[in-house]
């Protein structure tokens, strides 16, 4: 390591003052919830399926209970002292009373009952956290039966038919070709879905929905092709959106492996409200850190809207924001798959040195993470054969600058979704530079002073001034100014933001309370 | 002259190459397969150059060789757009020269329609298909206001942007709904305001015809399949006036079967 000469104090001072950006923000998260981290709550706790309409049981009994009670006092107590007083033992059975208007729903006033309800709610959610636990223990002893892939970066391949039974075969199919972690793609906008779809589904709009049986579907059937390798194949899907804390909890019960989860993604490319963006965030975040689950950061999307030469720096300040709101969610390096791309312009002279000066500084900034390498899209135009050879320079960097997880780049990017043949062909690139010039970092050593070496250290300058700024304007004022990317997003606007509330006198949650024990 | 054929390395060569996968395993059969629908493509000869089993059932054919089809580039259909599709740049550029203002959208799903599908990948930075949507352009101003978004709460929204484009998706169609809420829509817009300070009044969505516009009284319709580009250019098009940039081609389609 250390490639790069990048001087400590800069660095050290790097990561202080995303902590500084960060910690308003954290404070925020602390003090607030919102309806998507209560039914994350009440789906640990066991409450499951969907009325006839499609509309889960947990988006039913929050609704119910926020008639009553303000969200702001949590529904855990609330819906366990209902239990508790109308004698129902199941809180699904509840939930459908309550949608049916047969409950009513109180805070209980007296110590006893307060502790009662408490007592009651975190054994349900303590059993849901259990189920997380033993999937977590299931995947280690998978791993260590079958193994992990035998190179790095890991390869990283998409499906998304929309038919979870026509994804299941192509799934397979990339793994026995080479893939080390599937991806199914979500329906375009389910991230502003309010709630989380039910059962498997066979219909979706460029992706396939992401539900519970859909997630145990897949994994059940990756379970047998990875017994057949003899190599453990990862799932992953996304964690973003309106329903990010529910879902991490279905993907910790579901035994996922990595979830896509952004500090900002939904706030600058989906308006969705900041405040609860940054709640939902850190509950998931600390779900996942539970069920020992990767995440994915989304910084290859700044340089889509920006220039990537430009804008190289934003994906530096938001790598280390993850980083810092990740730490303090409990997640390990080695679950931090920070992201970053090719995508600088292939016209630009220089370009391809510029690539690897920005990827070794990632890759020297965060030593310990698997960074998620993400191949050209923004400049594939459709020619072919052009679009090969820029996935071969994309994939020899990230042979060169050892990234963790290589999102395979496909030649008909902005073309067609890809062919089987499209899939084969990109494999085949990648299998080629790994097995030509897998090691080639051993002997890689930019020139002291050079123009790599000086490119990383302008980045990271640029990155720490934008740092300063964003600590001086407090980081909701920057994302209401416009700092990151183009959009404007005020803390009062976007999408989602009447499912948040500040925490009241008496708040209670089950399960931030064990995952912070 | 009119009549050209391909070109490989020498003048009427006809030379072509084609890549295709079959749904078989890979043997001597399956290449002869593959030479055999190059064959009935018009390629003769064909020379099958490369093979390549994948998975178990599929095979992946490179093949070159000389068609016989001549094309007549007078006899060429091109079907042009009535406006050209311009890119975000010159976009950006047409509204900033020629209006000197940002030009204000806004845009919902009305009725009871919860389905923003159509209307977010329009809308929203993330787009559709690679492509950023408007509020991605610097001199749109954008207001999305969602679903369920009611007929008067429209105007009024339109009203207090000054909106020079409203843009309204509608996905369910059930009994109808997506026409009944669009004539709702144009209704309102015209008793609320008099022509010539009406904003621009556009629908789109997967189940319209777009030749309807007329009969419900929008200034234009997008259907499946419509980019965020398209709308933008149509924007500038019909906001702006037309642009006189060269680079904005329109899209040819030769005369296929």
């Amino acid at each position: 390591m250390d490639k790069l000469g990048l001087d400590p104090h800069v660095v050290r001072r790097a990561r202080a003052l995303a902590a500084r950006a960060g910690q308003p923000v954290v404070d925020l998260a602390r003090s607030h919830t919102t309806v998507s981290v209560e039914r994350a709550v009440l789906r640990l706790a066991g409450v499951s399926g969907a009325d006839s309409d499609g509309i889960p049981w947990v988006n039913r009994l929050v609704d119910a209970v926020r008639a009553d009670v303000p969200l702001g006092r949590g529904v855990a107590l609330p819906v366990f002292h209902a239990l508790a007083t109308h004698g129902v033992e199941d809180v699904t059975v509840l939930a459908q009373k309550a949608a049916a208007g047969a409950v009513t729903f109180a805070v209980p006033e007296s110590k006893a009952e307060v502790a009662a309800a408490r007592r009651a709610a975190r054994r349900a959610t303590d059993a849901g956290l259990k189920l997380v636990d033993r999937r977590r223990a299931e995947r280690d002893r998978l791993i260590k039966r079958y193994g992990d892939p035998q190179q790095r970066p890991w390869i990283y391949l998409i499906v998304a038919t929309g038919d979870i039974y026509e994804d299941i075969p192509q799934a397979q199919a990339a793994a026995r070709a080479g893939a080390d972690v599937i991806a199914v793609i979500r329906s375009t906008g389910q991230s502003l879905l309010d709630y989380v779809p039910e059962g498997a589904t066979r219909e979706g709009f460029a992706g396939t929905y992401a539900t519970q049986e859909n997630f145990r579907l897949m994994r059940a059937a990756l379970d047998e092709t990875s017994k057949e390798l003899g190599r453990y194949v990862r799932l992953t899907n996304y964690a973003s959106g309106l329903c990010m804390p529910e879902i991490a909890a279905l993907a910790g019960m579901e035994r996922l492996d990595m979830m896509l989860n952004d500090s900002m993604y939904g706030i600058l490319f989906r308006d969705i409200n900041p405040i609860r963006t940054f709640v939902d965030q850190r509950f998931s975040r600390q779900v996942h850190a539970r069920a020992g689950i990767i995440i994915n950061t989304g910084e290859d999307n700044y340089l889509t809207t920006a220039d990537a030469v430009e804008a190289a720096h934003t994906v530096t300040v938001s790598q280390l924001l993850n980083e810092f709101f990740a730490h303090e969610a409990g997640l390990a390096d080695w679950q931090l798959g920070l992201g970053h791309a090719f995508e600088i312009n292939p016209e630009l002279p220089e370009s391809f040195r510029l690539e690897l000066a920005h990827a070794l500084l990632a890759r020297e900034l965060f030593p310990d993470a698997p960074l998620k390498w993400m191949p050209p899209t923004k400049h594939m135009t459709g020619d072919v054969f052009r679009g090969n050879l820029l996935d071969g320079f994309f994939n020899l960097v990230g042979a060169l600058t050892g990234q963790g997880i290589l999102l395979v780049g496909m030649m008909t990017e902005a073309v067609v979704t890809p062919w089987l043949s499209d899939r084969d062909i990109a494999l085949q690139n990648v299998r080629y530079v790994l097995n030509g010039a897998g090691n080639l970092h051993e002997d890689f050593v930019p020139a002291p002073g050079g123009f790599i070496q000086s490119r990383a250290h302008a980045v990271l300058g640029e990155a720490i001034e934008l740092l300063e700024r964003i600590v001086d304007d407090t980081m909701l004022t920057a994302i209401a100014d416009g700092t990151f990317g183009i959009m404007k997003r005020p803390a009062d606007r976007g999408k989602g933001l009447d499912g948040v509330a500040r925490h009241e006198d008496g708040y209670y949650n089950p399960v931030t309370e064990a995952l912070e024990s | 002259m009119t009549i050209v054929r391909p070109y490989g390395d020498t003048t009427g060569d006809g030379m072509v190459q084609l890549s295709f996968t079959l749904p078989i395993p890979h043997d001597k059969r399956a290449e002869g397969a593959a030479v055999q629908l190059a064959n009935r493509m018009g390629m003769d000869p064909a020379l099958l150059v490369h093979a390549k089993a994948m998975g178990d059932g599929f095979t992946f054919f490179v093949v070159y060789g000389r068609v016989s089809h001549l094309v007549d580039t007078d006899k060429v259909q091109v079907v042009e757009r009535d406006f050209p599709l311009l890119s975000a740049k010159e976009v950006n550029a047409v509204i900033k020269r020629r209006l000197r203002r940002r030009l204000n959208v806004v845009g919902a799903c009305i009725g009871t329609d919860a389905h923003t599908v159509g209307i977010d990948a329009i809308l929203n930075v993330k787009g559709v298909a690679g492509e950023k949507g408007l509020e991605y352009y610097r001199e749109l101003s954008v207001t999305n206001m969602g679903a369920q978004v009611s007929v008067p709460e429209l105007v009024e929204e339109a009203r207090a942007r000054k909106a020079d484009a409203v843009l309204v998706s509608q996905v369910v169609t059930q009994r109808d709904a997506h026409l009944q809420n669009t004539r709702a829509m144009t209704a309102a817009f015209r008793e609320a305001m008099p022509a010539g300070k009406r904003p621009l009044l556009i629908v789109g969505g997967p189940r319209f015809d777009e030749l309807m516009a007329g009969e419900l009284g929008v200034d234009r319709i997008f259907g499946r399949g419509t980019t965020p580009r398209e709308v933008a250019s149509y924007l500038v098009h019909a906001l702006v006036g037309p642009s006189n940039h060269p680079a904005a081609a329109p899209e040819r389609t030769e005369g296929q079967s």
